[in-house]
């Protein structure tokens, strides 16, 4: 047992108001662990603090009470034996008359109250004198706010906790509580009064009890709140919404069916009020009240809300300008439209709780009124759907919603609705069933001229809840098949004749609309369930063949094929979801068959894109998934194969048919789960027309077939695990020449090779070796880095030749395998590090490793592919970190600065005397290595990216900027003024535009005066055009940045005068633009500093204002009136 | 002078949507009629919250331009017959046109026949150079042309 000594400091500290309030709470603190650890017994702590308790002090009372109240809510873990807590709730209770220390009154019984059982909890005959005590004591409405909702806090839990006990006290309860809620405005108390009245209703349900007395007192309180009007902003710390407080206040007065009388009055009355918000509460409200009142209790009103519900619907349904953007309204959210789906909700509602099979049904009241039917009589005399009046058109999809909520509510409410409606409906589209309609008012003219399209909606919509009705009830009793006045009786007599007369409509579609709701109908009754489908097999066949035609016919009516296609699909999709076998069996035959024939070569119905639009739509379905896979692998590989014989038209096919293929089909199999396999096959299959075809007979080359064979190959090798790409790696090796691969696999092949470079023609290698080895390229560039591969040696040697020899597949190849290069040598079966592998390829690729030098006497092509191949492997490396890409960075500077050690040769002079007239004397070799860096910044399609599994690390662009950076600065400074900056500039010009912006931006004071220099320099070249815009997009992303500004600031008179001449700049109209732009970003620079320049920009601009184009002109006024207005 | 506004319930009419103008990338975009018009046609008139053409001053019908001859010819009709005003919104126009096209253009300004009690002298005067330059350099006024010309507090309907 502590001392007292040790603790009773902490009980000072917090009596004593002067202390500051963290010191109090950890007073609070370090006592509730002292009693939590049993070195302090209550009793004891009671005991010593008996005179803080006693004491005639209201001040230090209070707080001597409210320090061993929280000490308690402190311990809700802290078992506690029976006698202690019942001390202590009579201590509390009794204090709850101290209205000086009422606070802490409040928490303690608060804290009490929330103890469970395991620990020892209040009596309930305990909390029942709190009770009486709290009800004569309090006036809570008197109270600060968080008195007021502690008091809340306490009652809720009694009526929780104690239901029994305080159920007893009655009157005085239900009383005492309408007192303490009364004119409530603090929003938190008001979700606990709310919720208080929520649970009186359901511990006092009796209409002669309690609440049955006072609920018109309760209803008084809670219906001044209604409809609720909460204008706290946001941001007031609260967290409650209106929508929290308008969800609990409907919570209250739907608890309990006394509320009736008052509420669905208040609710009918605030429904018509102008306010929406209004509207949409009281149709909520309702939709909540009426299944909580129960039918016996809302019956009464069912006129009411019928007659107003009929308002808010044919006032507020929302206008369609066309019925094809049905069912995906853009403004979905708008609160007319929120009102008139709540509306319907309601009414749904209604229809499901107050229905009895006899004459006072709700649906009776729908379908006997008599407005109804002078609406439908009017909507079903519309011929053309945008033709007719706005009003109209709202009448036809108000009516629409109703009809289709009444009749998709039970089977009892769509048989009622389909006599009273449907046999009408088909008699005005002249579909005469067996069954005629008694209750179809005869003298009606049926159309003869032209298609009704009301009654077309109206019965497409029939049909859409019909089918709803089957898939919300599990299952129909019998009767509702065989019995011959239900629904599904005169649906399934009619259903041939209503088949045909939709498919007459398609052949000669009077509007879009029609074409909707008849395309819409086939589908619908195509898609019902298997045991309620109304349409015979055969007329299913009919409806698949229907739009099968329309597939294969109809191609230039836009819009009916796309919905048919649509149609098609769905079909398609509910067979796989309903696991219907008997109609896959037919949809296979009549669909799936006939689209797959499309792709025969002889096939000509429709054009080729469409086919492929049609496949890859239906390839959706993964049920045939496979079918549709397969039929393109025949094409694939009998297009291929008459590729390689010459055929130049199957070229043409080949292209968009692997283009479809790779970017709609293959990506569907990833979900279905068998790619690999399909992969492997396809891959192999390509492989084996190779390997078949000896040699190719069209002498050109077929670039766009091969890149997008390449690119296809690709996808379907990076799709594939580790065991499948190696099984087409292992294809693909065996399909290489193999002379090829025994004289690379000579220890002498590199002195061989030697000979076989000097030669630069390309044409030795054969069109069909290009293929092979491009392929094969695609293939290594795919893999996955724990593919394994096999004799590394001999691949690297080869694309080290194919590279000199310009394929540029094979250096991406290489830079893949740079790339993926295993880290761990030795547990791989590599034999070599990659360290090694890159001296090799250096050393092949420049001759000798020791200088370069020999390498900038080869001649310029030559110099190109080694240098893009360097490229690339660099890239490779960069994007995995490694340090041997200094190397290679260094190699392309040298490259760069190249003629300025080595005397040029005569052979370059020559070259260059002949091509470049102008100030662009620089060499071929260094305009290659200023590419290069173009190339190791950029991201590729084509490979090292995520999709073909490439080793990224983060921020490498940013690492191998910054690091460049320096270098290529002061290579700049260093060259002398002549033709070599250009060059520099040019890298310079690759490395800031494809560096992220916000890294360049870092370094703005570094960069901001060579970039002017860039720009001016590079200006004066076409063919940097591309370049030029980039840079001026560094340029504004550094105006954008406030460093940046002050940077610009510093460099404020070459960086405008610059700006000035690229106004301009006549080879690229964005480039005149953005410049000025950036001069209108200029504009907001101090005053002092910019003005001097502004009659130049005014003289500058006013030519800008006669430019060709007319973006430029507008620009250019802007950026006028912004230098205007500075002064 | 507190007369009182010169017409104080204007029709307010609804604005034409904006033509996005297809971007053609190979050759150039001559100055035509729109053109001028969307420059002109958010001036808000000098009594009104309302743009020139929602006030129906100004349409795209009202304004010729030949491109080849360099000239520009906005014909504009006051919203009543008495209007003070229309010297006002004719500067403005002046103003916004040398401000937004190339200097070679010869403007004409003139106010629709009939539409104007005093209208020849209306129109002399707004294609008088000198006396276009003296106006522009009253600050009164200026400030007046600048409020009509960069007002963003239209009112739409």
């Amino acid at each position: 047992m502590e001392k007292p000594n040790s603790w009773i400091a902490h009980v000072e500290a917090f009596v004593d108001s002067a202390r500051a309030t963290n010191q109090q709470a950890a007073s609070v603190d370090a006592i509730a662990v002292l009693v939590h650890k049993d070195l302090l017994t209550l009793e004891g702590l009671v005991i010593e603090m008996e005179q803080y308790l006693t004491t005639s002090d209201h001040v230090i009372r209070a707080r001597g009470i409210l320090l061993l109240a929280e000490v308690l809510s402190h311990l809700l873990e802290k078992p506690l034996d029976s006698r202690t807590v019942s001390s202590l709730v009579e201590f509390f209770t009794s204090k709850l008359e101290d209205w000086q220390a009422l606070h802490g009154a409040l928490i303690g019984c608060l804290a009490l109250l929330k103890r469970t059982k395991k620990f020892g909890m209040v009596e309930s005959n305990d909390a029942k004198s709190l009770a009486e005590s709290f009800l004569r004591n309090v006036q809570v409405q008197s109270l600060a706010v968080r008195d007021r909702k502690l008091c809340f806090e306490v009652i809720q839990r009694l009526l929780d906790v104690y239901p029994q006990a305080v159920v007893e006290l009655g009157d005085d309860l239900v009383y005492g509580i309408c007192e303490a809620i009364d004119e409530e405005k603090d929003p938190r108390c008001l979700m606990l009064t709310f919720s208080l009245v929520g649970t009186l209703g359901r511990l006092f349900p009796d209409p002669s009890g309690p609440l049955g007395n006072f609920s018109s007192d309760v209803f008084d309180i809670l219906s001044r709140y209604f409809p609720i009007y909460f204008t706290h902003p946001k941001g007031d710390g609260l967290d409650i919404t209106r929508d929290d407080l308008s969800k609990a206040l409907m919570d209250a007065f739907s608890s309990s069916p006394l509320f009736e009388p008052f509420v669905i009055p208040l609710l009918l009355e605030k429904l018509s009020s102008s306010l929406p918000s209004a509207k949409l509460d009281s149709l909520k409200y309702l939709n909540s009240c009426v299944p909580h009142y129960g039918a016996d209790k809302v019956v009464k009103h069912s006129q009411v809300i019928w007659s107003n519900l009929k308002d808010v619907i044919f006032n507020l349904s929302p206008h369609r300008s066309s019925l094809s953007t049905y069912g995906s309204d853009g403004d979905m959210d708008s609160e007319v439209n929120q009102i008139a789906n709540e509306a319907l909700n309601c009414l749904q509602t209604a229809i499901s709780h107050l229905n009895f099979p006899d004459q006072d049904s709700f649906l009776c009241l729908i379908i006997d009124d008599e407005d109804i039917g002078t609406r439908f009589w009017s909507v079903t005399s519309m011929k053309n759907y945008s033709g007719a009046s706005t009003e109209i058109q709202c009448q036809l999809s108000a009516l629409g919603s109703i009809l289709s909520i009444a009749s998709k509510v039970s089977v009892y409410c769509c048989t009622n609705v389909f006599q009273k409606f449907f046999s009408c409906l088909m008699d005005i589209l002249g579909v005469s069933g067996k069954h005629a309609s008694k209750l179809c008012v005869t003298d009606h003219n049926t159309c003869s001229d032209g298609l009704n399209f009301g009654a077309l909606y109206l019965s497409m919509e029939l049909l859409t809840s019909c089918r709803e009705l089957t898939l919300s009830s599990k299952e129909f009793a019998p009767e509702v098949i065989s019995e011959p006045r239900s629904w599904f009786y005169v649906l399934k007599n009619i259903s041939r004749e209503l088949c045909d007369a939709l498919g007459s409509i398609l052949e000669t579609p009077e509007s879009a609309e029609h074409v909707y709701c008849a395309v819409k109908g086939l589908q619908v009754l195509a898609t019902f369930p298997e045991i309620y489908s109304p349409v015979s097999e055969a007329t299913y066949e009919d409806i698949l063949v229907m739009l099968m035609s329309i597939i294969t016919r109809r191609n230039k009516e836009t819009y009916l094929w796309e919905l048919s296609l649509k149609a098609l699909v769905q079909i398609g999709l509910w067979i796989e979801n309903a696991h219907d076998s008997a109609k896959a069996i037919s949809y296979n035959k009549l669909v799936i068959q006939r689209i797959v024939s499309m792709l025969q070569p002889n096939d000509s119905t429709i054009s080729l894109s469409l086919k492929l639009v049609a496949i890859s739509e239906i390839s959706s379905i993964d049920l045939y998934l496979l079918t549709i896979v397969q039929a393109f692998e025949e094409a694939i590989v009998s297009n291929l194969r008459a590729c390689f014989e010459g055929n130049l038209k199957s070229s043409g096919v080949l292209v968009p048919l692997l283009q479809c293929y790779s970017n709609q089909v293959l990506p569907r199999c990833h979900t279905c789960g068998n790619f690999n396999d399909i992969a492997v096959q396809v891959a192999v299959s390509i492989w084996n027309q190779i390997e078949y075809v000896a040699v190719f007979r069209s002498a050109i080359l077929m670039k766009d077939v091969l890149d997008q064979v390449m690119m296809t190959m690709k996808h379907l090798v990076a799709g594939c695990t580790e065991e499948n790409q190696f099984l087409i790696l292992q294809k693909a090796c065996s399909s290489l020449p193999k002379t090829f691969l025994i004289a690379e696999s000579l220890p002498c092949a590199l002195s061989q090779l030697e000979g076989f470079q000097c030669i630069q023609d390309t044409t030795l290698m054969s069109c069909r070796d290009e293929w092979v080895f491009s392929l094969f390229g695609s293939v290594v560039i795919a893999l996955r880095p724990q593919t394994p591969l096999v004799n590394v040696k001999i691949l690297l040697n080869l694309f080290v030749v194919l590279l000199l020899k310009g394929n540029m597949p094979a250096a991406q190849a290489l830079a893949s395998m740079v790339n993926k290069w295993p880290a761990d040598v030795n547990k791989s079966e590599v034999s070599y590090s990659l360290d090694q592998a890159i001296e090799e390829i250096l050393k092949s690729c420049l001759w000798t490793s020791e200088s370069s030098s020999n390498f900038i006497d080869r001649d310029s092509c030559f110099q190109k592919y080694v240098v893009l191949g360097l490229a690339w492997i660099g890239k490779g490396l960069l994007m995995r970190g490694h340090e041997k890409l200094k190397e290679i960075a260094m190699l392309l500077l040298k490259c760069l600065v190249a003629g300025k050690n080595v005397d040029i040769t005569p052979f370059q002079q020559h070259e260059n005397g002949s091509k470049d007239v102008g100030q662009d004397a620089s060499s071929p070799l260094a305009t290659f290595a200023a590419d290069a860096f173009h190339v190791l910044l950029s991201d590729s399609e084509d490979c090292l990216n995520k999709k073909f599994h490439a080793t990224i690390r983060p921020l490498y662009k940013q690492r191998f900027f910054s690091s460049m950076l320096p270098i290529l600065l002061s290579s700049i400074k260093e060259s002398d003024p002549s033709s070599k900056k250009v060059v520099l500039y040019r890298a310079f010009g690759h490395v800031i535009s494809d560096t992220p912006l916000a890294a360049v931006v870092g370094e703005a004071k570094k960069i901001v005066p060579t970039l002017a220099d860039a720009l001016a320099m590079l200006s004066l070249d076409i063919l940097n055009k591309d370049m030029i815009y980039s840079l001026l997009l560094v340029v504004s992303g550094i105006l954008m940045d406030d460093n940046g500004k002050a940077i610009v600031l510093e460099n404020v008179h070459t960086i405008i005068s610059l700006l000035i001449k690229l106004i301009s700049y006549p080879h690229l109209m964005i480039v005149r633009e953005t410049a000025i732009q950036c001069l209108v970003a200029i504009s907001v620079l101090p005053y002092a500093r910019i003005y001097p320049y502004r009659p130049q920009v005014f003289r500058a601009v006013s030519t800008a204002l006669d430019d060709r184009k007319r973006v430029v002109r507008q620009e250019a006024v802007r950026c006028r009136q912004a230098w205007a207005s500075i002064a | 002078m507190t007369l009182g506004m010169i017409n104080a319930h204007p029709v307010v009419h609804a604005k034409k949507e904006r033509v996005a103008r297809s971007e053609d990338l190979h050759s150039d975009d001559a100055l035509d009629a729109l053109d001028v018009f969307d420059s002109v046609r958010d001036i808000k008139d000098p009594e009104h919250p309302y743009s020139l053409e929602q006030l129906s001053v100004l349409s795209e019908e009202s304004i010729a331009v030949d491109e080849k001859l360099g000239r520009i010819k906005i014909t504009f009709t006051p919203t009543v017959k008495h209007c003070s005003m229309a010297t006002v919104i004719g500067l403005c126009l002046r103003v916004k046109l040398i401000q937004s096209f190339p200097p070679h253009f010869k403007v004409d300004i003139n106010v629709s026949p009939g539409s104007l009690a005093d209208e020849e002298a209306v129109n002399k005067l707004l294609n008088d150079k000198e006396r276009v330059c003296a106006a522009l350099e009253n600050p009164s006024l200026r400030q007046l042309v600048d409020e009509c010309l960069y007002s963003n507090e239209l009112y739409s309907l």
